[in-house]
């Protein structure tokens, strides 16, 4: 099946596709011990503290269903809730904007800030502006945006990519971050160490002479409460705050999909939400904002971007109900050894292998679905319950159709697949098949053990043995009367 | 009481005494173990590859040749958990209700080894002797889809002799996921790596699961270091009695 005439996610623009398949940057980012090492500690530390975090609450299940369900609710209601959002959001005197495209919301973002004469903003982190490539689109245009967030500064001064949702500069420690501000940042303390409290007090001072002069900020949304028209951002380090209270024009971009119906609905995401993501019960710092106060400016950004291509696959429209935890990121062993870079989006690790290719559609991003071993970790810390496991197999089948649909001859890889099932499903070819494998005894005659096959399962003996098929099939033992006592 | 022995392809065709194992041990408890030959495969390698379409005969296969049996055991948690959870998806994407209804009908008389043992026997205490330290590992597809829980390490408690360690990081995966471990072979290489590094720091000389598909990864894995472990499935060591011993 494939979902011709729904728009995804454009090329030639943002962080959605990477430069080469999972399987070959997988194997490059495993010879970089440093980055292994920053991910184990850090994922071990925060899986750990997310179980005691969860733990605590008696109803976590109970949350966990909650949390899926409203989710689904705005799914599947979508045109309903956004023109509510956009009605509330007007009447308290925001401006909203409808953004088809990362193209369409770079261009509305772009005039909004020359409109303001600005030539420079202050950016609260957010993924979606990542996404669409927005720093890049507002450099071309002579505007410089600068990150706030601690982490993306980091990202933003070593001119790097994020590697993980929540902490996008894992894979750096503390002396990289030390030159990379000792080479980047203006101003800064020639005889900084980088013992982390003077890299934050560097960061914090360089950060408050941004704050005070910016006249634009843009921000990203965690929720867009229906009801009420609130935007809320949620954040731990308080630059949220300051970006969204001192400038004058705000810009907020937000995916069609963090809609929530009602303010009574963050009750369940404000407990889902920090639990999953620092392992906190609260986090600092929780800003929300109706429409604009007098004298200010407010303009919400409804970005699309291939969201109503993930929509319309309904084994595949749950992936919108993420909520931007990084809780499976974090208990992927995929991932851990990997890194984020190595899925080449800006939503890497189990959500972002399924959420990515519906997002560009799965011709791109072919080989995100196949980035698994499918153990499930993913689907049992997700805190709305996203079948990541099933949805994985599920866009593996959509990748090999698209493969079938492209090529006049079935690949070698569904010619094999074929043939197998076709011996399979008749009882005399299967046990005619089984007792080939006999043949492979031919291998291994001196060790009693395998130690390399031809491609395509050459792959197999690179790090394993395969024992030496045994002489008789079960099927034929016990035919021939083996399993008479 | 009688039961269908599902063998599982793999254990028909590279690891035969997992299958004389658990039809031993059955034996040994009471149950009369019939095989009917029209089985094969259960098809998951063909769904999770992305073929849900090939694996639709042999849903249907499966449903038939196993039909008019209480009860069907398998030495093998992920084959009873594509049953269970696969099955009836792959009946129901090609507009089959009938057999898909089948395969749930199916799916709830088919038993993962330790879920009989524990759920339908009513045994932990299976008369088992295995004087050898042994460590468990919990494949994901019994831990998180079948969530057989601690019935396996119920059943190898009660083992005589046995000197049963805790496995370090038990519940990561070992790194095999089927095709993952040909596609993603460095990946999976490195989870095998933390594996079996785990199964050497628990000091055991077996390594035991419900699964011989992870354990072909976990042994390939062992063997090509020369490590002193060695994998067993949970049905020989259940099934392995003082005379075998002798």
């Amino acid at each position: 099946m494939t979902y011709l005439g729904m728009p995804t996610a454009p090329r030639g623009v943002g962080q959605l596709r990477g430069d080469e398949p999972f399987p070959a940057a997988a194997t490059k980012a495993l010879d970089n011990q440093q980055l292994r090492r920053n991910l184990r500690n850090a994922t071990t530390t925060i899986r750990t503290r997310r179980l005691r975090a969860v733990g605590e609450v008696p109803d976590w299940q109970q949350l966990r269903a909650a949390g899926a369900a409203i989710k689904d609710d705005v799914l599947a209601h979508l045109p309903r809730y956004l023109g509510q959002l956009e009605e509330q959001v007007t009447a308290h005197g925001g401006t909203v904007h409808w953004a088809r495209d990362a193209n369409e919301a770079n261009a509305i973002v772009t005039s909004l800030v020359q409109a303001a004469g600005a030539t420079e903003v202050v950016k609260v982190k957010s993924m979606a502006t990542v996404e669409i490539g927005l720093n890049e689109a507002l450099a071309e245009a002579g505007i410089s945006a600068y990150e706030t967030d601690l982490a993306e500064l980091i990202v933003q001064l070593g001119h790097d990519r994020a590697s993980h949702i929540l902490v996008p500069a894992i894979h750096r420690n503390r002396e990289e971050i030390r030159e990379i501000f000792l080479r980047e940042m203006p101003g800064v303390d020639p005889e900084l160490t980088d013992d982390p409290a003077a890299l934050a007090e560097a960061a914090r001072k360089h950060l408050r002479k941004r704050f005070l002069r910016a006249q634009v900020a843009i921000s990203g949304a965690n929720f867009g409460i229906a009801e009420t028209g609130t935007l809320a951002v949620v954040e731990s380090e308080g630059n949220g705050r300051m970006c969204l209270t001192l400038p004058k024009t705000l810009i907020t971009v937000m995916g069609i999909e963090k809609l929530l119906p009602t303010w009574r609905d963050l009750e369940v995401f404000l407990q889902l939400l920090p639990r999953s993501s620092t392992a906190e019960r609260m986090n600092p710092y929780t800003s929300m904002w109706t429409g604009a106060t007098e004298g200010q400016d407010f303009h919400l950004i409804l970005l699309d971007n291939g969201r109503t291509a993930t929509l319309a696959d309904p084994a595949g429209r749950a992936a919108l109900r993420c909520i931007r935890c990084s809780a499976c990121l974090n208990v992927c062993p995929v991932y851990e050894r990997a890194g984020g870079h190595a899925y080449g989006s800006v939503y890497p690790g189990p959500i972002g292998a399924v959420l990515s290719p519906q997002l560009t559609g799965t011709t791109d991003n072919a080989s995100l679905p196949f980035a698994s071993s499918l153990c499930g970790a993913c689907y049992e810390v997700c805190p709305v319950a996203i079948d990541i496991p099933s949805m994985l197999v599920h866009l593996r089948s959509r990748v090999v159709d698209d493969k079938a649909a492209a090529h006049r001859l079935p690949t070698p890889e569904a010619a094999a697949m074929k043939t197998a099932a076709w011996v399979m499903r008749d009882t005399r070819r299967w046990s005619g098949a089984l007792r080939l494998a006999r043949l492979g005894r031919v291998l291994g005659r001196r060790t009693g053990r395998i130690s390399r096959l031809p491609f395509p399962l050459s792959g197999w003996t690179d790090s394993r043995d395969l024992p030496r098929p045994p002489e008789q099939t079960f099927r034929d033992w016990w035919s021939d009367g083996g399993g008479q006592k | 009481m009688k039961a269908a022995l599902f063998i599982t392809c793999l254990a028909d065709g590279m690891a035969p005494d997992v299958a004389k194992a658990t039809v031993r041990l059955l034996r040994r408890l009471g149950v009369e173990v019939e095989v009917p030959m029209a089985q094969s495969c259960c098809g998951q390698a063909h769904i999770n590859t992305g073929y849900p379409r090939e694996a639709y005969p042999l849903v249907r296969k499966q449903v038939s040749a196993f039909e008019g049996y209480d009860y069907i055991v398998s030495p093998s948690g992920s084959c009873t958990a594509s049953i269970r959870h696969q099955h009836p998806g792959v009946a129901r994407g090609q507009g089959d209700e009938p057999l898909a209804l089948a395969a749930e009908n199916l799916g709830k008389r088919t038993y993962e080894l330790s879920e009989f043992l524990i759920d339908v026997l009513e045994v932990e205490d299976v008369g088992a002797y295995f004087p050898h330290r042994v460590t468990y590992h919990p494949t994901c597809h019994s831990l998180r889809l079948l969530r057989v829980g601690d019935r396996p390490l119920r059943l190898l408690r009660k083992v005589q002799e046995i000197d049963l360690v805790e496995l370090p990081d038990a519940e990561t995966c070992c790194g095999f996921g089927g095709t993952f471990s040909v596609k993603n072979s460095a990946v999976s290489s490195a989870m095998l790596a933390d594996k079996t590094a785990a199964i050497k720091a628990s000091g055991a000389s077996v390594c035991t699961a419900g699964d011989a598909s992870c354990l072909l990864h976990i042994g390939g894995g062992l063997s090509r270091q020369n490590a002193k472990a060695k994998p067993l499935h949970l049905a020989e060591i259940l099934a392995a009695t003082k005379e075998d011993a002798q």
